[in-house]
């Protein structure tokens, strides 16, 4: 039972880091079409560093230093040079796909042969050292936005920047400061999938869970604990679909799968005029000269 | 014109340094590629079949965003486009198979439309960002494929996880056996002259530009904004939806899992390097289904190949938007 549910947990936790880095992210107005590509090129480096020094916590930490550095582009592009957010996170994913799917093949041969690096090591049921972690980010994510100075300013910046500027606090800093957050945690995410969850990588492994992680944010109603809560459930249904084909119940996966997306937006739809997403997501931000 | 020359070196700057980051050798490159795409007749077909959708997708994409709705859809917006025709030619093969490849264009265009449309509704009248609302509802169609291809749409046999294979007869012609080139060029072609006419020689495409650029102007000057900005997601899915359809009559008339090799997502970059002009949209097009067509000839010969275009893509966007937001900083407006 327990260890059924940590393989649920272990199974859901890419996304569930990815969201809730994005969850902070988009609190302070940032949304990152390229979590995607961020988590991508987590996983492919992840892989990697597991590989050469045979070390997965290492591993672990290329990935998040690859992530970073891709944030670091979109920061640049974003705030400084204030391009549009989207047109910015297209362009990381398409880079990351490209990139990790061409060093695959040059280093790996498209032979389709299934590498096998060093993963984490588990411990008692399952568990490992970043699950362990996920619940303790996701705490201090809930405890940083709502319970410290730091965070209102956030949330501010997400809502009207504009007042948090008069108020003496650079926009561009705080934005910076959540992008930091949001690809450390992608970049932990796609590590985890392959040094966590498979063991392995696969060109475009991460099949649209940067997306799903996104989508879960809006689910979890930019709140951490409600984001993590969506993960697990996304999660759970996804793990559901097989037992449900091999008992042959009456309902199609499919639609067991679409639900949480369908009711994200019918949450959306039924709450209203924006009263929980951030006004100024995905806005950028120019001072007044 | 000045910056489509900018565009264009961009683009090969872009393609050879690329390549040259990939160690491969930059004049060997350059020719496979260009044997791939244009060599012989493989190559010409090959390079036409990808622009297709990556045209009739990037119009669509080009419209939405021209007012400013940021549809990230379009990769729904085609499967949901396959999946319309796909209905549509189950009922009508068998009954009226003369009037099945027509009415599965018109189907596949309203499928990718309402779905389209729905998303610009949720933002116009209930405040949903169509960033977001596109994203949840790509996920919702490709369930709906996934569902439709092993329940009511799936091949009598009820075997393989696909629709039943349409008959030659109601398929676009092709023009030579050997090619997969067919009639469904034509498609995107019109599309593109018929966007232009939209965007520049009638009143809702001023009116869409418009609202673009400047929503408290449009409003100050009693122009319904939320009427332009679902207008204009109503033909960005109508077009990508199409995509889907014409797809479905050309390449292999099946619909299954794997249907969208992603063209929602590529045509974002093409309709962002054709300046979200559509004559601009076919350029890149053609120049991104060539690459593509010759990526698939350089892979023959190493182990690289087409997925160097989505880096050269991420590249030449991000190049293109950061010359653009140093050669001309304007201040952002925000909407109310």
């Amino acid at each position: 039972m327990i260890e059924a549910l940590v393989g649920l947990l272990r199974f859901a936790a890419p996304v569930a880091f990815a969201a809730t880095g994005e969850t902070v992210g988009q609190r302070a107005g940032v949304i990152n079409i390229g979590l995607e590509g961020m988590m991508l090129g987590a996983a492919y480096f992840a892989m990697l560093g597991s590989l050469t020094t045979g070390s997965p916590a290492v591993g672990l930490l290329c990935g998040v230093g690859v992530a970073l550095t891709l944030g670091a582009v979109q920061a640049y592009f974003t705030l400084r040079l204030a391009v549009d957010q989207i047109v910015v996170g297209t362009a990381l994913n398409l880079f990351a796909l490209g990139l990790t799917s061409t060093l695959y093949r040059a280093r790996f041969g498209g032979s389709g042969q299934l590498i096998s690096v060093p993963r984490l090591p588990q411990f008692g049921p399952g568990l490992d050292a970043a699950l362990v972690a996920l619940p303790v980010l996701v705490v201090a994510a809930a405890w940083g936005l709502f319970r410290t100075k730091w965070g209102l300013a956030l949330r501010g910046v997400g809502e009207y920047p504009a007042a948090v500027e008069a108020a003496g606090y650079g926009v561009a800093r705080l934005r910076f400061q959540a992008t930091v957050v949001g690809s450390a945690l992608a970049g932990l995410g796609g590590g985890y999938l392959a040094l966590g969850v498979t063991g392995s990588f696969a060109e475009n492994m991460t099949a649209g869970r940067g997306f799903v992680a996104i989508a879960m944010v809006t689910f979890g109603r930019w709140r951490p604990a409600w984001v993590l809560a969506a993960c697990l459930l996304v999660g759970w249904v996804d793990s559901l679909q097989y037992e449900l084909q091999a008992r042959g119940l009456g309902i199609p996966a499919q639609i067991l799968i679409a639900l949480p997306y369908v009711l994200a937006l019918v949450v959306l739809v039924a709450v209203g005029k924006g009263t929980a997403a951030p006004a100024a997501l995905a806005v950028p931000y120019r001072r007044e000269r | 014109m000045k910056r489509a020359l900018v565009t264009v070196a961009g683009l090969l700057l872009a393609l050879v340094l690329t390549l040259a980051v990939f160690g491969v050798d930059v004049r060997q490159g350059l020719s496979l590629i260009a044997e791939g795409a244009f060599g012989d007749k493989f190559g010409v077909a090959r390079t036409l079949v990808r622009a297709t959708p990556l045209v009739l997708c990037g119009l669509g994409m080009a419209i939405a965003w021209r007012a400013g709705m940021y549809n990230i859809g379009g990769e729904g917006q085609y499967v949901l486009g396959g999946l319309a025709g796909a209905w549509v030619a189950k009922a009508l093969v068998g009954p009226a198979p003369g009037l099945a490849n027509p009415a599965v264009l018109i189907a596949a265009a309203l499928g990718g439309a309402l779905f389209a449309g729905l998303a610009g509704w949720l933002q116009v009248r209930r405040g949903v960002q169509v960033v977001i609302s596109t994203i949840l509802l790509n996920f919702t169609a490709l369930q709906a494929l996934s569902w439709a291809v092993r329940g009511p749409l799936q091949e009598p046999k009820g075997q393989l996880p696909l629709t039943e294979r349409l008959p030659d007869t109601v398929m676009f012609q092709r023009f030579d056996p050997q090619t997969d080139l067919h009639a469904g060029v034509f498609v995107a072609v019109a599309a593109v002259v018929l966007t232009a006419l939209l965007l520049w020689a009638t009143k809702a495409g001023y009116l869409l530009r418009l609202v673009g650029q400047n929503p408290r102007v449009a409003r100050a000057n009693r122009v319904d904004v939320g009427r332009a900005q679902i207008g204009a997601m109503l033909v960005s899915g109508g077009l990508c939806g199409l995509a889907g359809g014409v797809d479905y009559l050309g390449l292999i008339g099946q619909v299954g899992d794997g249907f969208s090799q992603n063209w929602g997502f590529l045509a974002i970059p093409v309709a962002l390097l054709g300046g979200l002009d559509p004559l601009g949209v076919l350029a890149s097009g053609l120049y991104f289904g060539a690459l593509m067509a010759g990526g698939e000839g350089l892979a023959r010969f190493n182990q690289l190949g087409p997925t160097l275009v989505y880096v050269i893509q991420a590249v030449a966007v991000l190049g293109l938007v950061a010359l653009n937001a140093r050669s001309r900083p304007k201040p952002v407006v925000d909407d109310d």
